[in-house]
Parts: structure tokens; sequence; C-alpha cells
């Protein structure tokens, strides 16, 4: 195996497939990666039985070939190696790297003990990598990171025809996104749950790409993997096993108040007052007329307040917050205005985003946060 | 009692109930009076949590494996523990302190240290307000306790001890070093076995010796703190007060089996019970902690602690329940044979005032609000009335031993 690539394209690529490396691996080559050449095609590929990473790129091709070196290696040499040509070759059981006046020499590992990559499901639908990742992101916040709550690790996608959703909750909020796609077929109804990690690192990292395809393994074949693709890469995750909680029964269907804020403004007076909240004591926040003060601290501990203009629709209420929860949301919504919809101090408000005061409210995204009760 | 005449400045108690868990049994079992009595674990592998002194003259101490206390004591009679009765009778007594003064230190259910400086002009002199307190333990709880009296907490821990059971023992100021001096050197606070021994390659093996030793020598035995510490408390001098309130840190519940047990729908039946005696124990203390640990010993003694930090305090059996029960399963144990279980909660703070992360979807009123149900019908009924279904069909003790 002989071979010749740029660097930028070499480190590219060898990071896209490092992502999925196991930190500790169960089996010794599974701490590696796969170099396959043909074709003027330089393909790379990693799996830990979980996520499998693969990417094609072209290059000079000398002498076709597969070799497998250790992936940690690769990357951290591809990452620091000068801007010129990476000429990649095998000599025996190892593999030499040159670029300019450096060279490195690799033990290379049995490439023949390594498992089969799974196969790529056939694609679904489409979608841009920026909205991808947007969204993505959008609902990730919200995903649990208790791993003894293994189905509430995932997010939540669901495909009704052309309309796509991702949903994601830890319990205490959940963050629903809602977004056209272009399925491939037509009357595409699926759901799967996918580790909300890997696909927040993912979506990430396709971002750049103008076309994402999703590819939702149909029923009877290759169940419980998704796999996603775009600029050449793809990637393959299992599913989680588990029943997601039937959470459009959570969303409120009416409100007692609404409440406009500027985003930035309220943001910055949360960070600011819940400097005095001591470790998950919550934030209050009393909404009347034409301004919202927030307040933190209790008893004989430090206090704080800021009142902040609003305009409230609806009664007058007072709600407490874990900050750092109210925080995410306001981050999430991406919008100058935050609206949030109340019904009552003990049940979840909504959040959304509007672009102007007089924008029409819309549930493209919609951030729901349980309030913290203060018990007297 | 040569000591105790002159109780001026001695303004410090220790008041120790007379082995408690023993003495609050005997009050329903009154035909036991004077004979020996173990109160702990009834399986073969429990271990004695108190003994009448009848039991304690044949060698029976707590902490001793039932086993060994059987033979040691074979006519003694095993009654198993009842900790909620024990809570309430160490309540009644607390309170009774709280009347006295309102310098409460309890160090466990059964003692505190009480400073009476500001009682004296109301209850008249400590030896008057040590035996009032007896009198009233007897009268209100029917146990019996011991009182030291001094002007230090330390002397008068070891008084108490020195008068146990049933007594009153007053070490006036001047007369301290003729009581402390001939006392062996375990006495002092802060002595265990491994200094003692130090203390034994120097020869020292009285309070007197260790008196009249300079500090630095035997700073340079033990180190500079407990060098400084033990010749301090050798003189007499104990300069700690009397604090008040200092809160539980943790509230916890552990359980060795009769038998290792590997199948972990038992482990988990076994789970909900400590949860269940947990939760009872911060609702009632009107507690609320934010971290749960799950304590897992093996069969061949390795112990391995995970635990997991709530977004909000809790006091709920049922969370409790299901976060030790996900941090046992996460353990992905392969029918590992497990020795004991023990689950623990701290960052407890007073429930009053807490704030609780609401769950989306939840009922408002829901878990919670049962289990404060269940606490009153208990409370009333016994510990027995109301129980999770899943440990009601097995008899008490009997489950899952074979």
């Amino acid at each position: 195996m002989k071979f010749r690539v740029e660097r930028d394209v070499l480190a590219d690529a060898v990071a896209w497939a490092a992502r999925t490396l196991p930190s500790r691996p169960s089996l010794p080559v599974l701490a590696g990666l796969v170099l396959n050449v043909s074709d003027e095609v330089l393909t790379l590929s990693s799996f830990d039985y979980e996520v499998s990473a693969r990417v094609e790129v072209a290059c000079d091709v000398e002498d076709p070939g597969v070799a497998l070196v250790s992936g940690r290696l690769l990357s951290d040499i591809a990452r620091s190696l000068p801007a010129q040509p990476v000429t990649v070759s095998v000599e025996g059981t190892r593999v030499i790297i040159t670029c300019g006046r450096s060279s490195f020499t690799l033990p290379t590992l049995p490439v023949e003990d390594y498992p089969q990559l799974p196969a790529m499901p056939p694609a679904s639908g489409e979608i841009t990598g920026t909205l991808f990742a947007t969204a993505v992101g959008q609902v990730a916040i919200a995903a649990g990171r208790d791993d003894t709550l293994p189905t509430l690790t995932g997010i939540r996608l669901e495909i009704e025809g052309t309309r796509l959703v991702l949903a994601a909750t830890d319990r205490y909020r959940l963050a629903v996104r809602e977004f056209d796609w272009n399925p491939l077929s037509t009357g595409l109804t699926a759901h799967a749950l996918i580790p909300a990690r890997t696909l927040a690192d993912t979506a990430k990292a396709l971002a750049s790409s103008d076309v994402v395809s999703i590819a939702l393994a149909p029923p009877g074949a290759g169940e419980g993997l998704i796999g996603f693709e775009g600029n050449g890469r793809r990637t393959t995750t299992r599913l989680l096993d588990g029943e997601f909680p039937k959470y459009r029964t959570l969303l409120p269907n009416e409100a007692a108040s609404i409440a406009l804020v500027e985003t930035a403004m309220l943001a910055e007076a949360v960070k600011r007052v819940s400097l005095v909240a001591e470790r998950n004591t919550p934030v209050r926040l009393s909404f009347d007329g034409s301004e919202v003060v927030l307040r933190a601290g209790v008893g004989d501990d430090a206090q704080a307040n800021e009142a902040v203009e609003a305009t409230v629709d609806g009664d007058a209420l007072e709600i407490a917050f874990n900050p750092n929860y109210l925080l995410d949301g306001l981050a999430a919504i991406d919008s100058p205005i935050a609206r949030f919809s109340f019904t009552q101090a003990t049940r979840p408000a909504v959040l959304t985003g509007l672009a102007d005061v007089s924008a029409t409210p819309s549930d493209e995204y919609r951030y729901l946060l349980m309030p913290v009760r203060l018990t007297g | 009692m040569g000591l105790g005449v002159d109780d001026g400045g001695c303004t410090i108690l220790h008041v120790d109930m007379d082995a408690f868990y023993a003495s609050v049994e005997l009050r329903s079992r009154p035909e036991l009076h004077g004979t020996p009595v173990i109160v702990g674990g009834a399986g073969g592998r429990g271990v004695v949590l108190s003994a009448t002194y009848e039991a304690r003259a044949m060698g029976v101490h707590s902490a001793m494996p039932i086993s060994r206390a059987r033979r040691l004591a074979p006519d003694a009679v095993i009654i198993p523990p009842d900790h909620r009765a024990y809570a309430e009778v160490s309540r009644g007594v607390m309170s009774l302190f709280h009347s006295v003064t309102p310098l409460v230190e309890p160090l466990s259910l059964d003692e505190a240290f009480l400073d009476i400086a500001g009682a004296l002009r109301r209850l008249g002199s400590p030896t008057a307000i040590g035996e009032l307190i007896r009198s009233r333990v007897f009268d209100e709880q029917r146990i019996t306790c011991s009182v030291g009296v001094a002007s230090t907490k330390f002397v008068a821990k070891l008084a108490s001890t020195r008068s146990k059971p049933d007594g009153i023992l007053v070490v006036p100021a001047e007369q301290v070093i003729e009581f402390l001096h001939p006392l062996p050197v375990g006495a002092l606070w802060g002595v265990g076995e491994k200094t003692e021994e130090q203390l034994e390659r120097l020869g020292l093996r009285t309070v007197g010796d260790i008196a009249s030793t300079p500090v630095a020598t035997l700073q340079r035995a033990l180190g500079q703190a407990t060098g400084r510490h033990l010749h301090e408390l050798s003189w007499g001098r104990d300069s700690r007060r009397v604090s008040p309130g200092e809160p539980e840190k943790s509230i916890g519940a552990e359980e060795t089996f009769d038998d290792d047990i590997d199948d972990a729908i038992a482990i988990h039946a076994h789970l909900l019970k400590l949860a269940d005696q947990v939760g009872a124990r911060l609702r009632s203390t009107e507690q609320v902690g934010r971290t749960v640990q799950l304590k897992v010993r093996f069969a061949d003694f390795t112990t391995i602690t995970r635990s997991k930090t709530m977004p909000g305090p809790i006091d709920v059996t049922q969370d409790l329940y299901d976060t030790a029960r996900g941090l046992f399963d996460a353990l992905g144990l392969q029918r590992a044979r497990i020795r004991l279980v023990g689950i623990r909660v701290e960052g407890l703070q007073p429930a009053q005032g807490a704030a609780r992360q609401l769950t989306l979807g939840a009922p408002e009123q829901g878990r919670r609000e049962a289990e404060i149900a269940v606490d009153s019908i208990r409370a009333r009924f016994g510990s027995t009335s109301v129980r999770p279904a899943r440990l009601v069909e097995l008899p008490p003790g009997e489950e899952y031993s074979r």
C-alpha cells in the first residue's frame, strides 16, 4: 500500500474517523484506524461496536492495499504535520509516514482481526448540514447525562412524511424541535432513539456539509441502526432501546400568562443574580405588569435581585427555576426575544423564541422547563 | 463517691443513656429485667447493637458478632432492633434536655453534652440539675441514664462513663488532676489502640505519665497535633465548647445478609427496604438530601461505593430506591456474591425552605404525599402496618435466605 495526499485532507479525514475511537478498547484492534486504498480513493474507518465512522478522500494511489494502525497516534501525527504532501506506505509490518523532512514509523495491527463495519442503511431523506447541526444542538442540551436512566440519554427522532421532530428530556426540561426535510420516499413514518452525545458530535462535524442524508434502517433489515452521511463522511450508530416518554402530553395547551423579555438582557440578569444562588438553589422570577424581578438567595445567606423590562400579558406570577436550566433554554432559543408561557408556578413553563415582539409565535422550537417548588 | 461535693464551675454535663436500645426494649418486656438481653440483628451474621449490663458482665459488647455473643451468653434473649422506637425515645430525651438549656450538643441518639451555665439561677446547682435530668428521663421514658458533671467536655464524658450505670459523678475543677491522672491512657479522647501502643512503647501507661512527659517528647513520638492535644487533655484542659445543633451530615442504613446474595432481584428488594428506612428517617427528622450513595460489600469483603447527586434535594423513598437501584444496576454485576448493601443520603439540609426541582409529568400530589400518609399510619399502628407490596410477601428476617 502506498499513497500520497495533502496534509489538510489527511488531517480532516483522520479527525473524522478518530472521533469514534474507543478510549478503552475492548479488543486491541479496535484502537486502530483502517486505511484502505484503491481506485484513487483513500478510505479511513473505525468502529467500536456501537458507532462506526467512515470517510473517503481522493488521493494519488501508487499501490492499493489495506493497513490498520493506532488511531490515536495517526490522528496526533496528522494534526502536527507541516502543510505539505504526505506519503504513507507499508513496508513489511510497518507503516511509514513521510511529510517534508519528517517521517514516522508505526507498527501495524492485524487488519484481518478487525470487525466488519455495519452496512449503511439506505438513505431515508436529506437535510442541510447547518439546519441539522442547529436543530440537534438545540435539543441535545435537554438530554439526560445519567447512564442509570439510559432511555433519557437519547434524542428521539420522529419522521412523519416531510416533517422531522427531534425531542430530548432529562425529566426536568424537554426540548422539542420540528422542521421540514426532504424524505426520499413519500408517506414515510419512522422513529428512533439515538444516543444524544453521538448525535450531537456527528451533527456538529457534518455542519459544513451542504446535504446530510439520514439513513434509518427499515423494519426487518439492519434494525437498531441509524446512519448519517455528508461530504463523503459516514457514520452509523446503534439505537437505544427503551420507550421514550410520551412527551407530547407534557406540552401544555393553554396559558394563563405570556411574558416577552429581551433574551440577552434576561440571560445577563440571570447570570448576575445567580451568583448568590448556592449550588442548585433556584432563581425566582416575579412577572408583573411591565417587568420581571429576579431574586436569588434566601434567609441569612447572600441575596440579589434585579428587574428586567418585560411585557406581561395575563396573571402576575412568581415562579422559580434552576438558573442553569433557564440559561440553557435562553441560549437554545437563539432569538432576540424570549417568550414564556405559564399556567401555574408548579407547572412547566414553555420557552420559545421570537425575532421581534410583534412576530407570530411559532412551535418550531419549544423548551419546556419544570419549575422548582419552594417548600415552606 | 469521693468526688463531687463542690460543684462550682462545673457547668458541662454529659448525659448518656444506660444500654440504650436494650433499656428501651425492656420497657415492653419487664420480665427480662436482671437478665442478659442483647439487641442486634437476628440472623447469623448480625452484630450486637446493645446489651444489658448482665450480658456485658459475660463479656458481650457492642459491635461483636451475634454468633460470638451467643457463645459467651448462651442464655441471653436476643431482640431484633426497633429503630423507630429508639428514635422516638431519643426525641423525647433530647427535647427534655432542651427544656433545661438551649446549649445541647447531641453526640448520637442516646448521649449529649449540655452547657448549663445559664440554667443555674433557674434550676439550681449542677448536681441538682444532673439529678433533675436523671429523674425526669426515668419518669418520662422509663429508662435510666448516667450523668457526668465537670468543667470541660472531656472530663464530663469520662465522669459519666465512670458513674455507669444509673449514676452521677461530679468532678470539681480542683479535683480534675486527681481524677484524671490514675486513669489509663486509653481513657483520653483520641487515644485508640494504635496510639495506646505507641504510648506503651514509651512506657506511658496512665494519664499522669503523659502529664509528666515533656510536650516535645510526645510530639516527636505522636506528631505535632496529637502530642500537644494529649498533653493538654492530661492536665484536664479542653477548650471545646458545647456547640448545639451540629447537624447530622448524612443518614443511612445498611444490611448484612445472613447468606451472601447473588440475585439482583433479591438485592432490589433489600434496597427498597433500606430506602424505606432512610426515607422515613429523613422525613421524620424533617431533612432532605441531595446525594444518594450506594454501598456494596462483596463476599470477599471488597467494598465499593457509588453515588449520584440529584438536581435537587429529595426525601422520597421512591426516589431513593430508584436512584440506588439505578446505581446498583449500573455496576453490571453478573451474579456477584454480595454480603452487604447500604444506602446513605448526604448533603442534608432542613426540609423547611428547601427547594425541590419538580419533575415533568409527575402528578402534583405524588409519592411524597402518599409516603407522608404512610409515615403517620406507621407512627400509629406500627412499622409493619403499611409496607411496599414487594416487601409484604416476604416473612421478615427470612427473605431470600437459603
